[in-house]
């Protein structure tokens, strides 16, 4: 017996040689488990990253095995520190840079509300600049913590409908970011 | 402790300028004048050119804020002699409605930055800048955030609300 574990098959119909299911749950369940990290990181928040991505803590177990350091095939954009008023339109330019699906984590207090640096020159939260679809709280925090900021993210990816990036909510997100 | 002593220095340039020298004092030992702006730029150029005082090093130009004086926007020197390991700083002090000086970029091409930065957050203008911009907040900034009465924090905030933490 192998300690692999492989990702649940979705809810659907089984029988003798096949297994019937709806599109949108096979394709939640590959999105989810490959999500393409593009770490954004500018200060200690990133260190904790590093470590998320390293042998102990093994991001990769969770399909996030190519952090790449591009918008190209990336789908998870983690903004790990502290933005300040002058980084925040290359954040914005990263995001839109990124294809759909794309999906956000805010990584550690800075990121989601301007932390401690509560300053003229800071961005209180870069929800004010790009929309996020998970914060995770800490300062920094660990990388058991980032972890479960990514499963969370994953549960939000499984359970996404196909036609959720094509409905108008979506679009009147975007827009009330200026995007497109 | 340097080659010369603070009332060499303080001697050289009594008697090179008398009452310009408006104010002398030394805090921590740093000899410490305070000066007018028509003639700061006369001041540095002595401190700089002297063959005994050597002042070659520009180590810093900075600003600061006292809202409650006359003169409430002070831009202040450091110079800093290799040769005679002595320090001096010296202050202007301006009024802040368009305060103004010379620029010292003509005597130290260091100035040039440390200028941009006064500019920056002080508002002060420096006559004669090549090339006088922000340098390190977003360009369409209209205020000047080092001075009192910019308010530090984001007023956005509800987080830091006495009421959420019991006070």
């Amino acid at each position: 017996m192998s300690d692999i574990k492989l990702a649940e098959a979705p809810a659907g119909i089984e029988g003798s040689g096949f297994f019937a299911t709806s599109l949108e749950k096979v394709i939640g369940l590959a999105r989810a488990n490959s999500l393409w990290p593009l770490p954004f990181a500018t200060s200690c928040c990133g260190i904790e990253f590093m470590a998320t991505m390293g042998a102990h803590y093994d991001l990769a177990r969770f399909g996030s095995e190519r952090p790449s350091f591009s918008p190209r095939q990336a789908d998870m954009l983690l903004v790990m520190g502290t933005i300040a008023k002058k980084m925040a339109p290359v954040l914005r330019q990263v995001y839109i840079q990124m294809a759909e699906p794309r999906w956000v984590i805010a990584v550690g207090a800075c990121a989601t509300s301007g932390g401690i640096f509560d300053t003229y020159s800071v961005l209180q939260g870069i929800d004010e600049v790009i929309p996020v679809d998970v914060y995770v709280p800490g300062c920094p925090p660990r990388p058991e913590a980032i972890l479960s900021g990514v499963l969370r993210l994953q549960e939000l990816v499984k359970t996404e409908p196909l036609r959720r990036r094509n409905q108008p909510e979506y679009k009147e997100l975007l827009n009330k970011y200026g995007i497109q | 402790m340097g080659k010369i002593s603070n009332q060499v220095v303080l001697q050289k340039l009594s008697a090179r300028f008398g009452t310009k020298i408006l104010l002398s004092s030394e805090p921590q030992g740093l000899l410490t004048i305070e000066a007018g702006r028509n003639d700061i730029l006369e001041i540095l150029t002595f401190l700089k050119e002297d063959g005994e005082l050597n002042f070659n090093f520009l180590t810093d130009i900075t600003g600061i804020h006292y809202p409650e004086r006359e003169l409430p926007i002070g831009v202040i020197y450091h110079l800093h002699s290799f040769r005679n390991n002595v320090r001096i700083r010296i202050k202007v002090f301006l009024e802040d409605q368009n305060p103004s000086i010379p620029t010292a970029t003509g005597l130290w091409h260091g100035a040039n930055w440390m200028e941009r930065e006064t500019y920056d957050f002080f508002g002060v203008n420096f006559e004669g800048h090549p090339d006088l911009r922000r340098i390190l907040n977003v360009d369409d900034m209209t205020v000047f955030p080092m001075r009192k009465e910019f308010p530090l924090e984001d007023p956005n905030r509800a987080d830091k609300k006495d009421f959420y933490f019991g006070r």
